[in-house]
């Protein structure tokens, strides 16, 4: 369903986007994965026809983003990272309006809108002014905006940001209706276990070159087997680094100003016997903890044998 | 119902509604005819009781120059007001982040630039005629015809047009709606301005020549400084008022009065800037959308320019 082959993108002389390459399958969901600055939204700005790309071709459905756009356009709903609405309009003119743009006739979006916003939980609010709505809201319209054209592809970049947890919540569980509809979904964010739960496959991205990609069980799998333990000591985290690596259960241990970072696969059972253990080395230690797994991690944790696939 | 929504888009539907619904539009509507009223009240108090010669009778002479200083008045206000309501259209969009949503859907990057240079115009339209009733006045005390206020009018929707066009050329060509609207006003400025006075400049520097080199105005010879005047909405305007008015544009002193001028003023006004407003819409519209540049290989291009390019493919 897209399909992007080497694709640059140089903003004057400095490349945003360096010989990228992705194929995502007809109703996958493909979470893109990266920190700040990683080209992430640069991507999907090509994709969305709206940006040209240095080199390389970029495809959805089959048409070339950059030769027939207008095809392109028709096939995907586009949700940019930063956007607003038009504040004299209510929400279902909101809708209509982008409806109209998309050539559907009224008789059809009378229809259609209650709908979406029946979809978006948004009913309530259909007939208040969207610059009103709170920002959680607005991301939802603007979601509900994304399929008025009942778009094949949904490019969404950060439909979550800038949400509560609980509005993070019912974005996902719309996402995942979404993902029942068939709809093939890429979307963004620099949270991995935001993305983990909803989608089929990631792809990883740092300074403009995609460092991994693969299906996302096989990346929990690796996941659920190593957990990452910060402990932070007040002096001699060197030493205790050493030790930890001839513990048998340790895959590797990694250290910095903030501390020490072991990479563990052994149950809780078997954790608790390594603090036990850890504490009779008398190295004076502050904390232990079992690290939330962060994108950090999973980067450590795929990049160290190189990029896959 | 057809052509209705053959005519109202959806571009130009939001545009109206988003424009009907603000208190800014109707409060611009309320100074707008406030300024003009001001005007014609003023004139009327100055001619009517402070004349030399004491309070004067309104006759026609005087309400046809009423109409004139009205006119002038409102070519000035119009000179104003016209980059203001377009010099934003594209780039207010891109600030408050909604162009990108909008570009992404089927509307073509002409519809949605002649749409909202449609819009803004409508509205344009709607205060100047709204200024009828003060117009009114002169009808009153006689001395103009329908056909000069109608001809004059339709002299405004064109400079609307011209400054309109320019106005949503900048704000695609600039990224902040600020810079655009300045640099309208500044190319409002030349053509308002200084090619008035570049024309008294070189007129005057053709009529020192002419005394200088003491040769006679040949017969049925005219300057070509003349032309410049046709570049001025004012001097276009005056010419709509009064024909002989093109005449003397081109004419020197001592110059042959029965030579005929070798174009309308207005005319060759409403020539020149036809090109420029369909030259500045063109840009727009290439402008607005990234466009690829239509390469005769399979391959896609080496380097595609973002800005740059010459087919017209994102349309
Ligand atoms: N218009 C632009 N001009 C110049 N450089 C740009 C432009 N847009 C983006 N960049 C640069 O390109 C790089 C990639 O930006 P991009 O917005 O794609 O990152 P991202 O992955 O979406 O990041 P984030 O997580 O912060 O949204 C950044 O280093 C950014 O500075
Ligand atoms: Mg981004």
């Amino acid at each position: 369903m897209i399909e992007i082959r080497n694709l640059s993108k140089r903003y004057g002389t400095f490349h945003a986007l360096k010989d990228i390459s992705l194929y995502i399958e007809k109703g996958t969901v493909f979470g893109f994965v990266g920190p700040n600055g990683a080209g992430k939204s640069t991507t999907m700005s090509i994709l969305a026809t709206l940006m040209l790309p240095t080199s390389g071709v970029a495809k959805v459905g089959g048409y070339d983003v950059t030769r027939h756009p207008k095809e392109v356009r028709k096939r995907i709903g586009y949700m940019p990272d930063f956007f607003g609405v038009y504040d004299q309009l209510k929400a279902t003119e909101y809708l209509h309006f982008y409806g109209a743009s998309y050539g559907i006739p009224r008789a059809e979006r009378e229809q259609l809108i209650p709908q979406l916003l029946e979809l978006v939980n948004l009913t309530d609010k259909a007939d208040t002014y969207v610059d009103s709505l709170s920002r959680g809201m607005k991301q939802r319209l603007c979601l509900a905006r994304c399929l008025v054209h009942d778009p094949e592809v949904l490019i969404l970049d950060e439909p979550a940001s800038g949400l509560d947890p609980r509005a993070r919540i019912e974005m996902r569980e719309i996402l995942k209706e979404l993902k029942q509809m068939g709809k093939t979904i890429i979307i963004s964010s620099h949270i991995l276990p935001e993305l983990a739960e909803m989608v089929d496959e990631i792809g990883v991205i740092e300074h403009g070159e995609m460092v991994a990609q693969g299906k996302v069980s096989d990346i929990q799998n690796r996941l659920r087997v190593t957990k990452v333990i910060h402990i932070r000591t007040l002096e001699r985290g060197e030493e205790l680094a050493e030790k930890l690596r001839d513990e048998p259960l340790v895959t590797s241990v990694l250290t910095d100003n903030t501390g020490v970072h072991v990479h563990y696969s052994g149950d809780d059972v078997q954790q608790s016997e390594l603090l036990r253990k850890v504490i009779s080395w008398e190295i004076p230690i502050v904390s232990f903890q079992e690290a939330q797994s962060n994108l950090e991690d999973v980067f450590l944790e795929i990049t160290k044998g190189g990029p896959r696939e | 119902m057809n052509w209705s929504r053959r005519l109202i888009n959806p571009v130009i539907d939001k545009e109206f509604r988003l424009r009907m619904r603000s208190t800014r539009s109707m409060l611009s509507v309320l100074f707008y005819i406030l300024a003009l009223g001001t005007i014609a009240m003023g004139f009327i108090y100055l001619f009517l009781y402070l004349g030399n010669r004491g309070p004067q009778r309104f006759d026609p002479q005087v309400s046809q120059m009423m109409f004139y200083v009205l006119s002038f008045a409102q070519l000035v206000l119009i000179a104003f007001m016209a980059p203001a309501l377009t010099a934003g259209v594209i780039s207010s969009e891109r600030e408050k982040q909604t162009l990108s949503m909008l570009l992404t859907t089927q509307q073509s990057s002409s519809t949605i630039v002649l749409s909202k240079l449609v819009s803004a115009l409508s509205f344009m339209a709607l205060i100047v005629l709204a200024t009828l009733p003060v117009y009114s006045i002169v009808f009153l005390y006689g001395g103009i015809s329908p056909k000069q206020l109608i001809s004059v009018f339709l002299f405004y929707l064109f400079v609307m047009l011209l400054l309109g066009a320019l106005g949503v050329m900048f704000s695609t060509l600039f990224k902040r709606t600020i810079v655009a609207i300045i640099v309208t006003y500044g190319v409002g400025l030349i053509i308002f301005l200084v090619t008035g006075l570049l024309y008294l400049f070189f007129m005057g520097i053709e009529q020192r020549n002419m005394y200088v080199t003491g040769q006679p105005p040949v017969a049925g010879t005219h300057s070509w400084v003349g032309y410049l005047l046709g570049l001025n909405p004012a001097g276009a305007m005056m010419s709509l008022f009064d024909s002989s008015f093109s005449k003397e544009a081109f004419l020197l002193y001592g110059g042959n009065l029965n030579s005929k001028a070798p174009i309308e003023l207005w005319l060759e006004f409403v020539i020149v800037y036809s090109v420029v407003i369909v030259l500045a819409l063109w840009i727009a519209i290439r402008n607005i959308r990234p466009v690829a540049r239509r390469r005769k290989g399979e391959e896609p291009a080496e380097q595609l320019p973002q800005d740059h390019s010459t087919s017209e493919n994102g349309v």
